[in-house]
């Protein structure tokens, strides 16, 4: 692989990087946080791609008075030649470069495939993220709003290590996708990031009463309920699933931060 | 590519000896040879033309899943990346060597700790890692203290310990645990290096020569070199570890936790396959409630010194004879200090 296409292969890559970053598509794979610095690396990629091909396009400079800026003063670090390979380094199975040719298939990725976040798929591979926190710990009452809006985590944490005191009496807002539980019944589940989707995992919360029927997986559904005491074990990991008593619930568009 | 013959590639660095580079003329066109630049037009074209098949393709859900996880493994650590191969590139041009020398304690094996608290100080991320502790190399640091430093760097830096200590709430010895632990595995390894390692067993990729009048060709030169270089390992490595997540289900795993050597074993290849950054394997770790605290230690003390995302860039920055015995050491070092102080602090 030459200079030139690599200062394509990285253009369309720093491309693929900025549009994933300028718009939501970033959100697929990881947190909000991230996004400044996707766009600065981004942006570093398209001008290291932009600083190949200017250097590529002008002859190396031959004299000290070479049409090109800077120059090491005598004495600088770089007046000894470095030789930085051990002899023959270069000369074994994968030639340097030609690697980078894999750096096509994220572009790839970005561009034309465009997966979607993860969803009832993942969910069913990993057991339910929650796991021993703070059981001693007093969880600050729910926020107003009649229902009130929770996060699954935060329900599920309220319900398993507070023994769902903080929950009494109130109704509760939670959204998320349904994914078939073990014996195929729909569950409400959300997929946790805390860094990437590589590190995703699913928190999951069983549903009575009022259980939305016939709705495939993946469908976003708002659901409006109250604490139920019952539990069940996540086969996958053991750790406890609680489960939520609907009184309603509506079908509604995914949100653009899927995850948690 | 394995020979390099000046008439057969385009490829030459410009700061090449003068008997193998080509008239700057001539080196811009390569006589009827389908170079890589026409290569790289008739791919994008074709990808364009069949995009919709392509997208066809991936519908079965493991297949979208895979490709989710591994284009995110790569968004996470693109950032990463580029500012480590920034980095490692001012490293090289821009740092004179004698800095390394005051710098660092004179003696190899004193430098070996000296940079494992370096490594703690920086928050580093293991792809960043990487190509920093090649260009310390090339100057000038005793590889052992290099090598000290790619280990601690991302093991043991004040946002890792921060997020193990917000995942670990009721055990506040982790933190302490993989500090040390850590620490540890990365200063042993420093020191078995000086004891085992053969300078012969690292072979630096070929890179342009910074010799170079102009710092900022240099510059742009050894950035575009590693990130080509590294990036292309690190798909190899994404790609290896979204096979993992998406082929090996967690349900696998609950029959080994049960015992004690069985548990730590599992951790441990868990935390190989699986190259979770550094910053987020705590909350994993966190989640394996079925294992024991040891054996979840391990796993956060060999995680982010070994794992295949990190083997591929090893072998790409150090030669594969370096880090098919470097890898699997530090794994054995990791298990044992880890089980260690396991057993002692937790």
């Amino acid at each position: 692989m030459n200079r030139r296409a690599q200062a394509v292969v990285m253009l369309l890559f720093g491309g693929a990087i900025l549009r994933a970053s300028l718009s939501d598509m970033y959100l697929r794979f990881v947190k909000q946080g991230l996004r400044p610095l996707l766009i600065a690396a981004g942006v570093l990629l398209v001008v290291a791609a932009a600083m190949t091909l200017w250097y590529d396009l002008r002859p190396p400079p031959r004299e000290p008075a070479g049409e090109h800026g800077q120059h090491d003063e005598p004495g600088a670090p770089h007046g000894e030649s470095v030789h930085d390979e051990h002899g023959g380094g270069h000369g074994h199975g994968h030639g340097e470069p030609r690697v980078g040719w894999l750096l096509l298939l994220p572009v790839l990725g970005l561009l034309l495939v465009a997966p979607p976040p993860l969803g009832s798929y993942a969910a069913g591979q990993a057991g339910t993220v929650l796991t021993a926190q703070e059981p001693d710990s007093d969880y600050p009452p729910l926020p107003p709003g009649d229902p009130a809006p929770v996060t699954l985590l935060d329900y599920a944490s309220r319900a398993v290590f507070d023994g769902g005191r903080s929950l009494a009496d109130r109704k509760v807002r939670l959204t998320g996708f349904l994914t078939p539980g073990p014996g195929g019944e729909p569950m409400l589940a959300r997929i946790v990031l805390t860094c990437c989707a590589a590190d995703g995992r699913p928190i999951k919360i069983g549903l009575t009463g009022d259980v939305p029927a016939g709705l495939p997986a993946d469908t976003w559904v708002r659901i409006v309920g109250v604490y139920s005491d019952r539990t069940a074990k996540d086969p996958i990991n053991d750790a406890t699933v609680p489960y939520v008593e609907v009184r309603s619930w509506q079908q509604v568009a995914a949100p653009t931060e899927q995850y948690e | 590519m394995a020979d390099r013959r000046p008439v057969a590639t385009e490829d030459i660095d410009w700061s090449a000896p003068p008997a193998t580079r080509r008239a700057p003329g001539r080196s811009r066109r390569d006589g009827g040879r389908i170079g890589s630049v026409e290569v790289l037009a008739v791919l994008l074209v074709a990808l364009v033309l069949l995009r919709a098949p392509i997208a066809g393709l991936v519908s079965a859900p493991w297949l979208q899943t895979w490709t989710t996880v591994f284009v995110s493994v790569l968004v996470q650590a693109v950032p990463f990346l580029v500012f480590g191969v920034a980095l490692s590139a001012v490293i090289a041009v821009f740092v004179p060597r004698s800095f390394w020398a005051r710098a660092l304690p004179k003696h190899p094996a004193l430098a070996v700790p000296a940079a494992g608290v370096a490594g703690v100080v920086l928050p580093g991320c293991e792809c960043g890692s990487v190509p920093i502790a090649g260009s310390l190399i090339r100057r000038g640091v005793a590889p052992a203290a290099a090598l000290t430093f790619l280990l601690a760097a991302p093991a043991i830096n004040p946002i890792v310990l921060t997020a193990t200590a917000i995942a670990f709430p009721n055990n506040p010895g982790m933190v302490l645990a993989r500090g040390v632990a850590s620490l540890a595995v990365a200063v042993a390894m420093g020191w078995l290096w000086l004891r085992l390692g053969r300078a012969d067993w690292i072979r630096l990729p070929h890179r342009p020569h910074l010799d170079d009048r102009s710092r900022g060709r240099a510059f742009w030169a050894a950035c575009r070199h590693d990130l080509m270089h590294a990036g292309g390992f690190l798909v190899l490595g994404a790609a290896a570890a979204a096979t993992i997540n998406v082929a090996v289900p967690e349900s696998w795993l609950r029959g080994l936790a049960g015992n004690a050597v069985l548990s730590v074993l599992a951790l441990t290849a868990l935390a190989v396959v699986l190259s979770i950054c550094s910053e987020a394997d705590a909350f994993v770790a966190a989640s394996l409630t079925q294992f024991s605290l040891t054996a979840r230690l391990v796993f956060l003390v060999v995680g982010p010194m070994v794992d295949l995302k990190l083997i591929a860039m090893q072998s790409g920055a150090f030669g594969g004879r370096f880090a098919a015995r470097f890898a699997p050491a530090t794994v054995v070092a990791g298990v044992l200090i880890g089980s260690g102080v396991g057993l002692v602090l937790l």
